[in-house]
């Protein structure tokens, strides 16, 4: 019973996914896209939990950890990217 | 390390002290601190007449390489002697002549000396070795030592040009003689002569033997200058003149007539020995003396003349082989051949070396070789002129000079060839006698040009440098005495026959000797008038009127088209090879690595596939197969998708993203089949990679930024489907091949007990194989410190960004 939800969640998941890829390809803007794949990032990050649920298995928790910080770090280094145009800034072009 | 072995290797250790003797004693000519060595060294080799006429041969061995078979066996016998006796020899003439050729203060005279003594070691190396390996090591020396004498004078282009040519074709004929030996070494087992020429009768029918024949009498026939590999020695000729009178008539140029000699015992029941010495040794005779008559320079005739003679010993060699045939006959007509050879070997050193001296004398005094330049110089030189007189004559074959001796003993054997009745010759066989007599007649002629057309005649003296006058007396001896040699051994010729002749001619027969056959030497003037009497006789004729009518038929030579000569074969050959060698190595190293890659995976394909058909590798066994979820499937179908993007893309960055698709793809794999560690670090991983692949995206120039698809290539197309499918067929094939089981069992079995951990993947790392997670560190770092360094070190500026 409980293995069905999961398999409902994970494509429900999946298709959460596949409509934020459009959303990545698409565009317009780039903003836009760096949002979509924050938000796939986190759909990623579920994906790992569910499955790690059906695999009956706490090993993989890190990993949903990993997830979030990744996607945060990305994010963040992206928006200051479109904000600077740099993302590490270098002392010695001042 | 006997006595006989410091005396081969006396030279080499000479050599070594003459350049501190040169440099220490500069108002004293260095010839002087080498002229004692080989003339002690003469009177050595000297003492062992008595020995080798009695016993047969003295050996002494010195271990070398004793594991491989190779040790320094020194042995002296009647053929290894008379070399020795004319190297130490005419060696001792030649430093001698050039104390008083060669200028102290305007020569490098410690070079030349070093020079000289390393290839009189290595000549006499060459001789009195009895191992085959020592003995390609002194060939080679000798080979050497011969491109730096020769190049002597290296700001000269054409000595350098000689030098280069005499060392390609020397060393080309050396290492088929090395092939050659170790064939026979193989054979037999050994690499001593004397235990071949043992097996000689047992090794003659493997099929490699003929190989070995070949192969050796090409190193013996480049040495020697025989036909067609004669044409380094008339360019060899830029030499200076003592060079030139030592290794290009006395010595070098006999080394491959000794290995002929030396080797006949265990070739010479072939048919083909017979046929290639003998006839290679005919045509090289005639070829040889053919081309003298057009030279204009001395040097260049004497050079022709030496490849002729060279030649005809040669020829006599192969005739003399076929003395082995015909063992039933009491008086073996054949052995006279290689009498003969022998003897005319010793005459022959003796009158070519005078001649050589005597053209260094004439453009010492003259400062010009060229005939068209010279003449009456008799009234100047009345010596040298002697000397040349003595020379030439006896080279031309003509009474009481010892080379009309020798030249009635080659009629005699030639006559011969034509009641032989093996292997063809009894019909070829005519070409023998025939071609000696025309060759006899051209060296008759250009005897006379040498000797006339220098010392008789108008003098002209506009054309000239200098006033001629007579050579210093320290000049003129070493030739002299070699002329009164040519009288000597021609009044008195059986002074030889019994000391050296014999003992020399019974080691080239030796398996006749063995069967009980003896030399009955007797060189007498007078043999009753002989059929080779009247040849001479004919000689004389038609080379006086030929020398006569010269100017008239000279046209001839001419006719020859110079596009066909071997010396433009050679220069062309060497044009082109490199030309060849150029063209494919531009063809294929293009320098784009698109190209070395698709190289590379050809190679891959092709390597693999001919593999897996051949050994019939490919097995599919699907009993071990787990079974395919649908979370598999859905992933594998995004790699799919994630991998046609990145070869379909527009843009390089959908292809970036793509690639980080993949990566991430592989991570949920790494979730499905259970492994944590890796799919921590690959998603970490991915995500800095995918960042440094925009990075370098970001900072393309922006003039080449021209956003386009991949081209479609045929060719790259169909490897990189080959590739794919190769390595899917084998790790199919590999899967369903376990031959034994994991060795998983006990990394789960002791993961906690023996390593006190519960992450597997981690002890594995860190404790059962922490090895390689070290030397992983390593590599990480040097990446590190590697981007550090391209990154800080800029010692050019970049000209355009």
């Amino acid at each position: 019973m409980l293995d069905i939800i999961f398999k409902i969640a994970l494509v429900g998941f999946s298709l959460s996914s596949l409509i934020l890829l459009i959303r990545v390809i698409k565009g317009p803007s780039v903003p836009d896209r760096v949002v979509a794949l924050d938000a796939m990032g986190i759909n990623l990050a579920a994906i790992t939990a569910l499955v790690s649920m059906i695999l009956n298995t706490s090993a993989y928790l890190d990993v949903i950890l990993l997830f979030g910080i990744l996607s945060f770090i990305g994010t963040i280094a992206f928006s200051k990217f479109l904000e600077k145009g740099e993302i590490i800034e270098n002392e010695r072009r001042n | 390390m006997s006595l006989l072995h410091i005396a081969i290797l006396a030279p080499l250790l000479l050599a070594i002290f003459i350049p501190f003797v040169y440099k220490r004693f500069r108002s004293i000519h260095t010839g002087w601190f080498v002229l004692w060595l080989p003339a002690i060294l003469f009177i050595y080799f000297l003492q062992y007449l008595p020995d080798i006429k009695n016993q047969g041969f003295v050996e002494k061995t010195f271990n070398w390489i004793p594991s491989l078979g190779i040790n320094f066996t020194a042995y002296v016998d009647g053929l290894g002697l008379l070399f020795a006796l004319l190297i130490t020899g005419i060696g001792t003439l030649v430093v001698f002549y050039s104390i008083y050729y060669l200028a102290k203060d305007k020569e490098n005279l410690g070079s030349f000396y070093v020079y000289l003594l390393m290839f009189m070691a290595a000549m006499l190396g060459v001789v009195l070795s009895d191992n085959l390996i020592v003995l390609y090591a002194f060939w080679e020396l000798t080979s050497f030592s011969s491109f730096l004498l020769i190049g002597f004078w290296y700001t000269k282009e054409r000595s350098r040009h000689g030098a280069q040519k005499s060392m390609l074709i020397t060393v080309f004929g050396g290492l088929s003689m090395l092939g050659g030996f170790i064939i026979l070494s193989l054979l037999t087992g050994t690499f001593s002569i004397r235990e071949i020429i043992s097996q000689a009768g047992e090794i003659s029918t493997e099929p490699f033997f003929i190989l070995a024949l070949v192969l050796v009498l090409l190193g013996a026939f480049t040495k020697s200058a025989q036909f067609p590999f004669h044409i380094w020695l008339p360019d060899a000729m830029e030499a200076p003149t003592p060079v030139s009178a030592y290794l290009h008539s006395a010595t070098m140029v006999k080394a491959g007539i000794y290995i002929v000699a030396r080797m006949s015992p265990v070739f010479a029941e072939q048919g083909l020995w017979i046929w290639l010495v003998g006839g290679v040794g005919l045509l090289t005779l005639f070829w040889g003396s053919f081309n003298a008559v057009k030279q204009t320079d001395l040097k260049a005739i004497l050079a022709f003349s030496t490849i002729s003679q060279l030649g005809m010993i040669m020829s006599m060699l192969g005739l003399g082989a076929a003395a082995l045939h015909y063992d039933h006959l009491s008086e073996n007509i054949y052995m006279g051949a290689t009498v003969a050879a022998v003897f005319h070997l010793i005459n022959h050193a003796t009158f070519k070396g005078s001649l050589f001296m005597v053209a260094g004398i004439v453009d010492h005094e003259t400062g010009t070789r060229d005939i068209r330049k010279l003449g009456g110089l008799m009234q100047f030189m009345p010596i040298t002129a002697t000397i040349a007189f003595i020379g030439t004559f006896s080279m031309a074959g003509l009474p009481p000079f010892n080379g009309f001796l020798s030249k009635e003993m080659f009629f005699t054997s030639v006559i011969h060839v034509l009641s032989l009745d093996i292997f063809n010759l009894e019909t070829w066989g005519a070409l023998f006698p025939i071609l000696a007599w025309i060759a006899s007649v051209f060296t008759f002629v250009y005897s006379m040009m040498l000797f006339f057309k220098t010392f008789r005649g108008q003098y002209q003296s506009e054309k000239l440098k200098k006033k001629p006058h007579e050579a210093p007396v320290g000049m003129w001896i070493p030739p002299a005495i070699l002329g009164s040699l040519v009288i000597l051994i021609g009044f008195f010729p059986n002074l030889l026959s019994n000391t050296i002749l014999k003992p020399a001619a019974e080691v080239i027969q030796s398996p006749l000797i063995n069967e009980g056959h003896s030399f009955d030497i007797h060189i007498s003037f007078w043999h009753g008038f002989k059929p080779e009497l009247f040849m001479t006789i004919g000689v004389i004729v038609v080379g006086v009127l030929l020398y006569k009518t010269m100017p008239k038929w000279t046209a001839i030579y001419n006719k020859f088209p110079s596009s066909l000569s071997l010396n433009h074969l050679y220069d062309q050959g060497l044009v082109h090879t490199e030309k060849g060698s150029n063209k494919v190595t531009d063809f294929y190293m293009n320098g784009s690595i698109r190209n070395y890659m698709v190289y590379i995976f050809i190679a891959f394909i092709g390597l693999l596939t001919i593999t897996i058909i051949k050994k019939d590798a490919f097995f599919m066994d699907k009993s071990d197969l787990a079974p395919i979820g649908i979370y598999e499937i859905v992933l594998t179908l995004i790699i799919v998708a994630a991998a046609i993007t990145i070869l379909m893309a527009k843009s390089r960055l959908t292809s970036i993203i793509a690639l980080g698709a993949i990566g991430y793809t592989v991570a949920l794999f790494f979730v499905l089949f259970r492994a944590p560690d890796l799919v921590l670090t690959q998603l970490v991983i991915e995500t800095v990679s995918v960042a440094l692949f925009l990075l370098a995206f970001y900072h393309l120039p922006k003039i080449n930024r021209k956003e386009e698809r991949m081209r479609f290539k045929l060719t790259n197309a169909i490897v990189a489907a080959g590739v794919g499918i190769v390595v899917t067929i084998i790790a199919l094939s590999a899967h369903s091949n376990k031959l034994f089981k994991s060795i998983s069992e006990y990394y789960i079995e002791n993961t906690a007990d023996k390593a006190g951990g519960g992450n597997m993947v981690n002890v594995i790392l860190v404790d059962f194989r922490g090895f390689d997670t070290m030397f992983e560190i390593a590599v990480l770092g040097i990446a590190a410190l590697g981007v550090y360094g391209m990154i800080k070190l800029r010692l050019s500026r970049r000209q355009d960004r």
